[in-house]
């Protein structure tokens, strides 16, 4: 019985994501520790803690809704990745997705004037145009996904600050305020607001988010659509084979996973939260860090919900280190460092695999030299 | 006291989930001699050698080298001890260079810079004693099935290593490669080296093992010395009952024309020519065609043409009446055409997929298999795949929802021969379907060729195996550099003159 408990497929992935964040955090307080080790406890603590950081209740309720607000797009930006992953591709272009869907929806809704409806459909579809690309090189041309998704990405960021500056404040690089701008387009609250003493970010994007982590599973698992797409992932020449559109399936899941990234950016953009700013030099990390999600949460859509929380998590709570004892990059850094030991979540499942194997064996033999002693003895 | 024994393998028990795939298995090999290892598929066989290179743990038994226990928990364990290993499927890597790849892991280096040129001239003296022909340069992924496993020939050699196994070294290989493979062997062994070799080729156990040990199903059956038995003793022994070797068959009706195909000119890949040029063929109802030479003639490219993996450069392709030239893979699939694939790996399974998931790899879009809201009909799949596993003896630890990988490879084979027979396709495309098979699993498939046929489908075999194609179909042709040069009568031909066509000595017009 317990044999098969520690041989769990699921058990495992949730063993070895706990060590990867457990690894990730005794990095960063070693790091913190070799900067200034008088404030290492207290900045890891604080960076655990995130909004419990806060004494008062209604303080962290409001908080933790901030995190919650920004974990729905990374969740996004995960499903993305991890969509396209099980079809074989790697979609780190989810990152340029991303920033073109923050492009439309803000766009739509700051120079149209269109209802959140509207502007979180138009983010989808040109976030799913934005996959395409790649999907249709790949398909075509067999171009890499992984180069054509990293020039998308800057193509993908240009673009967005160039059409932006049509509606940003004059004063500051910033676009302007959906509040003042156009209500309309703020995603309703649906009253979740009331559950976080009043934060009204906390929005439809939140459960939304997860209702799509719940559908991809469902599609991957159980449906003709997400047969196909792992099988095509597993062999592509047995996708042929057996008939499979493999083409159309490549640049179908890119399509979806551009939409999904493209929704992402609506989740964030049009609750109010950010304002886009158009001289901004680097493509968002949300869809990079997606990538890091998406491995940590196991490759399992339901464990991307609560990873992507996870990292969301440690990013708010790096705000809290003491900046009197560090510099203010430290807080990145830190997160930073996490995600990134995410990566080897895979690595580690492997790894626990043959020492539980090479355990039971030496468990065998003992058992075995055991019984031939006893046997010799009589 | 002398022990006559390099390698022991003492009461091996070896379990994997729902099955034991060695259960108390002792093998003992002596120094210099060529020892077989029989068994159908599933035997346990290739699990064996497995434990032997370290690849898996025993959960009990003891392995001993010249009388000493020694513990082997890896293949560089092995390899120390002087053991080498040819997979049942290769271990290379494709874009690297036939030397890169021999000399991989052990690089002869001076202050870390690679000293290459003294590996390629101990390499080529290798090759040149034991007459292993490669081009050191050459890469991978464009040399022959036969030059990449005198590769991993070179690479066990080049370790020095004493134990040599080769795990279904011949299922891959032409005629004319496997008699040079058995004389390489008996050349090493006269060396001095001592090789264990995996085989489902009576003959060829025949010919050049000194004893044979016999498994079935995880147990130890039997050791014999090959000179005091005969191919029916031994196949007895395996499959427990005795295997007609022959085929019976009535004489063909053939019936109306299935598939015909008109001046089809397929594309090469590997070389400008085209591979296959202007073949025309009919394949009729109840007919067994066989297009039957030398590997590496066509016959891949123009199944490719054919089943609608590779474009046609030119001609026309008509099944069943109807012009598919054009058409896609699942067009062809759902309307007629079955193909068991020449390589089961590349093209016939999702190795990370489940059995049953396999077993529908092409019918899964049916309305038996998914709903109208394209959910995937479980218990369907599941009950049909329970049936094939059954009525094809398709053996696996976890039945249906075994992963693909785990299973041995010729029970893989099993799996896709199943699938596609049990579409009852119009017109079977069989290339080597009885690669890696046991002799039973063997008669099994060619009786089922048969009753195809009998049952007014046709069929078209593409096969290298000799026996194979004087015994199983009705018609022979024969291709030559990607021309048909000969058509033949099974029961008319020999084997002499089937070589001389195949060896492009002599040819006919031929007239579809
Ligand atoms: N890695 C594995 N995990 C689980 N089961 C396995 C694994 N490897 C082998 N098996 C099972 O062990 C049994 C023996 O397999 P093995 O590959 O040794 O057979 P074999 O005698 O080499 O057969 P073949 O002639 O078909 O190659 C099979 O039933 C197979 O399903
Ligand atoms: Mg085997």
């Amino acid at each position: 019985m317990k044999k098969s408990f520690w041989k769990n497929n699921a058990v495992q992935s949730l063993l070895a994501s706990l060590i990867c964040i457990l690894l990730g955090l005794l990095i960063g307080y070693i790091v913190l520790l070799c900067i200034n080790p008088a404030g290492a406890s207290g900045a890891i603590m604080a960076v655990i803690k995130n909004f419990m950081n806060y004494s008062r209740a209604s303080l962290q309720l409001k908080n933790f809704g901030a995190t919650l607000v920004k974990t729905a797009p990374l969740l996004m930006c995960a499903l993305s990745v991890l969509f396209a992953y099980k079809a074989g591709l790697f979609n780190i272009g989810a990152a340029g997705q991303y920033t073109v869907g923050i492009c439309a929806s803000l766009y739509a809704a700051l120079a149209w004037h269109w209802s959140w409806i509207a502007c979180m459909l138009f983010a989808i579809l040109v976030g799913a145009l934005w996959g395409t690309i790649p999907g249709l090189l790949k398909a075509y041309c067999n171009v890499n996904v992984v180069i054509s998704g990293i020039m998308l990405n800057w193509i993908g960021l240009y673009s967005t600050n160039m059409i932006l500056t049509k509606v940003k404040e004059t004063t500051s690089p910033y676009t302007f305020h959906l509040a003042t701008e156009n209500p309309s387009a703020i995603l309703p609250t649906l009253g979740l607001e009331k559950l976080f003493s009043g934060n009204d970010k906390v929005t439809l994007a939140i459960p939304l988010s997860i209702l799509l982590a719940i559908a991809i599973s469902v599609i991957l698992e159980k449906t003709r659509f997400g047969y196909e797409l792992k099988a095509t992932g597993g062999n592509p020449n047995a996708a042929k084979y057996a008939g499979m559109a493999e083409k159309r399936n490549t640049i179908l899941t890119l399509a979806i996973a551009g939409a999904l990234a493209g929704l992402g950016a609506a989740l964030m953009y049009l609750t109010d939260f950010e304002q886009w700013q158009c001289t901004t030099s680097s493509v968002p990390g949300m869809g990079f860090s997606g990538i890091a999600a998406t491995f940590l949460g196991g490759l399992n859509p339901i464990g991307t919900i609560f990873a992507s929380y996870f990292i969301q998590h440690i990013t708010s709570g790096g705000a809290f280190v003491d900046k009197t004892m560090y510099c203010s990059q430290i807080s990145d850094l830190i997160s930073s460092l996490i995600i990134y030991l995410c990566g080897f979540v895979l690595f580690l499942k492997t790894s626990m695999n043959s020492i539980i194997a090479r355990n039971e064996e030496k468990r065998a033999a003992a058992a075995k030299a055991a019984a031939q002693a006893e046997g010799g003895d009589r | 006291m002398d022990n006559p024994y390099v390698i022991e393998m003492l009461h091996i028990t070896k379990r994997f989930p729902g099955i034991i795939a060695n259960d108390d298995i002792t093998l003992q090999l002596r120094r210099g001699e060529i020892h077989a290892l029989l068994g159908e598929n599933g035997a346990g066989k290739s699990t064996l050698m497995s434990v032997l290179f370290g690849m898996y743990q025993p959960e009990e038994g003891e392995i001993r080298k010249d009388g000493k226990k020694v513990a082997i928990n890896n293949p560089n364990d092995a390899n120390d001890l002087g053991i080498g290993m040819v997979h049942q499927h290769f271990k290379l890597v494709e874009c690297f260079s036939v030397l890169d790849n021999i000399i991989m892991g052990v690089e002869p280096n001076r202050f870390g810079f690679l000293q290459k040129k003294e590996a390629r001239e101990k390499v080529l003296a290798l090759s040149e004693k034991y007459g292993l022909r490669v081009d050191p340069d050459a890469l991978i992924e464009d040399i022959t099935v036969g030059m990449q496993q005198r590769t991993e020939i070179l690479k066990m050699l080049y370790r020095e290593n004493e134990i040599l196994i080769f795990d279904e070294p011949t299922a891959v290989l032409t005629p004319q490669e496997i008699d040079e493979l058995m004389q390489i062997m008996k050349n090493l062994a006269a060396e001095g080296k001592s090789i264990l070799f995996i085989s489902h080729k009576l003959a060829e156990i025949m010919a050049v093992a000194d004893r044979c040990t016999v498994l079935r199903k995880g147990k130890y059956i039997g050791t014999v010395e090959t000179k005091n038995t005969t191919m029916e003793e031994l196949s007895a022994m395996m499959v427990g009952r005795n295997v007609n070797f022959h085929v019976e068959k009535k004489p063909a009706e053939p019936g109306e024309v299935i598939l015909d195909i008109e001046h089809m000119t397929v594309a090469s890949k590997v070389h400008k020519n085209n591979a296959v040029k202007d073949v025309s063929l009919k394949v009729r109802a109840g007919e067994i065609v066989c297009l039957a030479g030398i590997d590496g003639n066509g016959q891949t490219e123009f199944v490719y043409g054919l089943t609608g993996l590779e474009p046609l450069v030119s001609g026309k392709v008509t099944l069943l009446g109807q012009d598919i030239t054009r058409a896609s893979i699942r067009y062809r699939s759902t309307h007629g055409m079955s193909h068991i694939p020449e390589d089961r790996h590349k093209h016939g399974l999702v190795l990370d997929y489940t059995l049953e998931d396999n077993i529908v790899l092409e019918r899964y879009f049916e309305p038996e298999f998914t709903n109208s809201m394209g959910f995937l009909r479980r218990d369907n799949i599941r009950s049909y795949a329970e049936r094939l596993i059954d009525e094809y003896d398709i053996r696996s630890g976890q039945g249906p929802i075994t992963i693909a990988r785990s299973m041995s490879g010729g029970n893989q084979q099993k799996a896709i021969i199943a699938r596609e027979i049990d579409k009852n396709p119009e017109l079977l495309v069989a290339v080597q379907p009885t690669r890696g098979l046991d002799v039973g699993a063997i008669e099994g498939v060619h009786r089922q060729l048969v009753a195809q046929r009998d049952a007014g489908k046709a069929v078209l075999l593409v096969s290298l195996e000799l026996d194979e194609v004087m015994d199983v179909p009705d018609r022979i042709l024969v291709m030559y550099e990607g021309e048909i040069v000969g058509e033949l009568d099974p029961k008319q031909t020999t084997q002499e003159e089937l070589g001389l066509y195949m060896a492009g000595a002599k040819r006919d017009e031929v007239k579809a």
